[in-house]
């Protein structure tokens, strides 16, 4: 029996149907609430802070040598900024925390928090990248010169030449809204102080245990052995949980000082204010073509807004670097030239968001695709045919080595399966009805599972990559694999699972992931950047196939034969071609309570550990979207959403589908719906969910999933990773689309999201009267 | 504001007696004097629907209510679905069809497809698209929420 590539329900779901699942508000019971007093206004200087006396609070003055978040690269073109745990002479951006006050209820705390006076000379900050970026522009650090954080640049020696022999040059401005990541579950913290050991347990909602312990062991000047940190069930990340955050250090730092549990749960308007932003960005693309549609060169100028602060570990240059790295994405581009700066504003710092700057540069890249069709009278498809790389491996002109993959085959399927052709008869037939129909393409190539090289080369200073696994099997053949990776809702240790049942024998069920618990892991980085299956799986299999071999020793000499003859299959160990066998549990039992028989593993045990490493991995996608605009009311309808995927190995198909499922929504939610808004004093807008739109069941189509699957050999699974695709190439196929439906008016979207009223007013601007 | 107040309702079918400020919401009521935290808060002002319980058969908001307006009620909430250890239809389905992923929203899809499917067992797709826009989920692009209910609604109608 194989388990890999079936849909086998996950493990995670009973306890979470049943409402037992345990999510850091839940743990708060009997804990102390803390509340963050924050900065009302977007820049200016604290005057004071004042209660009465009978009010305690934790301001800045009270923390003494707590030290500040400063993440850092190790680039010239990147300037280091430090957060302070609480703003004690400025503030920086509406939301920024200031002080705390702790009560024994959640409603004690806003009590008292109530009573709390800030005083501040407010300044006119600067929201936008052009004011950012206008000349004499006010500092949002005084250390960054014309606020700007990163500015990296890559030019090839052909790149002028290339432009100056193009046959056709499209260029354009594309800008994409600040997204918030919004999971479902906001922030939260339960801090408890152990006065026997004098350790503090920090249950957090977060992606990086290990990455929170030592950032706030960092921060508080302690050792990281007094520090546990234990993520329980986590209500969605997507990103935003993947960075230290003020509010943490201060929950410890208070639990430690009162030696009693305290807890901070994060209401919604400080999620939508205070929590991570992403993808605001303005980039201008310019394409270079030969006569018959081939890219010559891309010259890219990318603007990221990346609000007042840097994030730990990732940094802020961590949208423009992927920009700057990955805009070529499955095309062949021969010269290449590309500037990417971060600029600092008085908004809500920006952290990853699934998918980091992909969304924003393959929609920017795959309008450049249609645009140039358009120049060429050649059809989407052709275009991309022309361009897609099919020699693999590819070597990009960034130096990025993309391992086989299906970019053009994905693209053909995709076609195929809406039939390209027959949608264009009837899109005309639609059109001489006054009904406006589009169909986009989006191809793209994601780099998934990157280990250690692929930060490196972006001089993180912080070097994500590697994940440990530990296998240990018990006396009653029941086996623990304890990840440093931590899963938040992908359906990871059901995955994991069905990849070491395979490996060893066993059944799934057989097996127990331990994850999130700094105590009960190794040191791992956590789940982000689609690279828990990828490189958490591969160090299982790698640790698998050591134990299988310990098993092996141990029921080999057990039914008197060679390791080397022994099968284990359906938790039972045999001598090939024979009926003598053995039951797993058995192997185990003996293994432990006669140990003296078994020298071979007297220094293991039966336990293993991994560790995994690889350099990364391309999975790739075609996605096509049809849509229907009304353009008297500017409404997008999306009549259908296909998806051609190549994720490698599939261990799990429903998961993947599931990753899928809700990639594309929030890829919708990118091009159709979701924007922060803040207003020139840097007010947030959209500090509510009736405000901040994100889309529901009504605006969400069903997806149509085909899969294709290349093998690869950069990953040990076969597998590549699968997190963030759909949340990448859905707004490139929706722009496309709607600029399709859109074509006999002469309008082309640049921009995203792309509202109802803009279309209109697009329309309008192009001189057509609905 | 701080002069309690006694409540008495029914939780999943057991009377609970609890003293509460005035303030005190349904939820707050549920997830810290009742212990049942399955009750998730994800926004507190009333459009996700994370909170989503039935009050005498009417799914809520609870975040939106007081409990001091459920007096005399009955509420049920996700602990009570399933029957000892036979899941409910709908937690069987939703773990059959990969309807969740985070689980968070989970406890009040669950509870307003509860009430939506003990209204209108037949209910047509695009009533029951419509239906489950009451809520957000970030995680499943809803597409195996719908098939889900749809799989039960089937299952209940045996």
């Amino acid at each position: 029996m194989r388990w890999v590539g079936r849909p086998l329900p996950r493990y995670e779901d009973p306890v979470l149907l049943r409402g037992r699942g345990r999510y850091t508000a839940d743990l708060a019971k009997g804990a102390r609430i803390l509340r963050f007093l924050r900065s009302p206004v977007a820049r200016g200087r604290i005057l004071a802070v004042n209660a009465p006396p009978e009010v305690p609070m934790i301001t800045a003055a009270v923390l003494g040598d707590v030290q500040p978040i400063c993440p850092r690269l190790d680039r010239p073109d990147y300037v280091p900024v430090a957060q302070p745990i609480l703003a004690q002479e400025r503030v920086t951006y509406v939301g920024e925390p200031i002080a705390a006050v702790i009560g024994d209820t959640a409603a004690e705390a806003e009590d008292l928090a109530e009573q709390v006076a800030i005083e501040i000379a407010a300044e006119t900050p600067v929201v936008t990248l052009d004011q950012a970026l206008a000349p004499g522009a006010s500092l949002v650090h005084d250390l960054a010169a014309q606020n700007t954080l990163i500015d990296a640049r890559f030019e090839t020696a052909g790149i002028a030449a290339s432009f100056a022999t193009a046959h056709h040059v499209v260029e354009f401005t594309f800008t994409s809204g600040r997204q918030s990541a919004v999971p479902l579950e906001t922030r939260g913290a339960v801090a408890a102080f152990d006065p026997a050991t004098g350790r503090v347990t920090l249950s957090a909602s977060t992606q990086m245990p290990h990455l929170l312990r030592t950032g706030i062991a960092d921060a508080l000047g302690i050792a990281e052995s007094e520090l546990r940190v234990v993520a329980p069930e986590v209500g969605g990340g997507f990103g935003q949980k993947m960075a230290l955050i003020p509010e943490y250090v201060i929950v410890v730092w208070a639990a430690r000082r009162l030696a009693c549990t305290v807890a901070w749960i994060e209401d919604r308007l400080e999620n939508l204010s205070a929590s991570f932003h992403a993808r605001d960005q303005r980039l201008q693309l310019r394409g270079a073509f030969d006569a018959e549609g081939r890219l010559l060169a891309i010259d890219a100028d990318v603007l990221c807004n990346v609000g007042a602060y840097s994030n730990f570990p990732a940094t802020c240059g961590v949208e423009p670097l992927m920009a700057l790295a990955d805009m070529p994405g499955p095309y062949r581009v021969p010269e290449y030239r590309a500037r990417a700066r971060g600029i600092a504003s008085n908004t809500c710092p920006m952290a990853p968001y699934r998918g980091v700057s992909r969304p924003v540069i393959t929609a920017a890249m795959e309008r450049l695709m249609d645009c140039a069709a358009a120049r060429l009278g050649l059809d989407a498809l052709e275009i991309r045919r022309r361009n897609l790389t099919s020699d693999f491996p590819h070597t990009s002109v960034t130096g990025v080595v993309h391992d086989p993959g299906s970019y053009r085959e994905a693209m053909e399927a995709a076609a195929r399966v809406v039939d390209f052709l027959q949608f264009r008869a009837r899109q005309q037939a639609a059109r001489a009805d006054g009904r406006w129909l589009g169909l986009g393409i989006s191809v793209f190539a994601e780099r998934t599972g990157p280990g250690t090289p692929a930060f490196a080369a972006r001089r993180m200073v912080m070097t994500p990559g590697f994940e440990r696994v530990e296998l240990a099997m018990d006396p009653s053949g029941f086996l623990e694999a304890r990840i440093g990776s931590s899963p938040h809702g992908q359906g990871l240790k059901t995955t994991l699972a069905q990849l070491i049942a395979d490996e060893i024998g066993i059944a799934p069920k057989q097996i127990r992931v331990v994850a999130g618990d700094t105590d009960r892991t190794p040191y791992g980085w956590g789940t982000f950047a689609s690279r828990s299956l990828v490189i958490a799986g591969g160090a299982c299999k790698l640790a698998a196939t050591t134990l299988r071999e310990r098993l092996q020793s141990v029921a080999g000499q057990i039914l008197e034969a060679a390791a080397s003859d022994i099968e284990i299959g359906n938790g039972r160990a045999f001598v090939r071609g024979t009926d003598l066998a053995v039951e797993v549990r058995q192997v185990a039992r003996a293994a432990y309570h006669q140990s003296h028989r078994f020298p071979a593993i007297a220094e293991t045990g039966l336990a293993a550990v991994a560790t995994y490493d690889p350099y990364g991995t391309f999975s790739n996608a075609c996605h096509i979207a049809i849509v229907a605009v009304d353009i008297a009311t500017g409404q997008v309808t999306i009549e259908r959403f296909v998806v051609v995927e190549d994720a490698g190995q599939l261990i799990n198909p429903m998961i993947v589908e599931g990753q899928i499922h809700g990639g594309v929504a929030q890829g919708i939610a990118n091009a159709l719906y979701e924007k922060v808004v803040y207003d020139d004093a840097g007010n947030l807008l959209t500090g509510s969910l009736a405000d901040y739109l994100v889309p529901t069941m009504s605006e969400i189509p069903s997806v149509e999933i085909h899969h294709l699957a290349t093998l690869t050999e950069a990953s040990v699974t076969g597998a590549k990773g699968v997190g963030e695709g759909g949340t990448i190439g859905a707004p490139a196929a929706v722009l496309n689309a709607v600029s399709d439906a859109l074509a006999p008016f002469g309008v082309g979207i640049f921009e995203m999201p792309i509202t109802p009223q803009r279309i209109l007013q697009l329309l309008r601007e192009a001189g057509c009267k609905a | 504001m701080s002069d309690k107040q006694d409540v008495t309702f029914t939780v999943n079918g057991d009377e609970r007696k609890i003293r509460v400020e005035p303030r005190r919401s349904l939820a707050d009521a549920l997830r810290e004097d009742c212990g049942l935290t399955g009750t998730h808060l994800g926004c507190e002002h009333g459009i996700c629907g994370a909170c989503t319980v039935l009050v005498d058969d009417q799914p809520v908001r609870s975040c939106l209510m007081f409990a001091v307006q459920a007096e005399g009620a009955r509420v049920r909430t996700v602990e009570g679905l399933a029957a000892g250890d036979k899941l409910h239809p709908l937690q069987q389905a939703f773990w059959q069809h990969h309807g969740l992923q985070c689980g968070f929203c989970t406890p009040g899809f669950l509870m307003l497809a509860v009430s939506i499917l003990e209204r209108d067992p037949n209910i047509a797709e695009p009533e029951l698209r419509e239906a489950l826009s009451s809520n957000l989920c970030r995680c499943t692009g809803y597409q195996n929420i719908l098939k889900s209910v749809l799989a039960a609604a089937a299952e209940m109608r045996k």
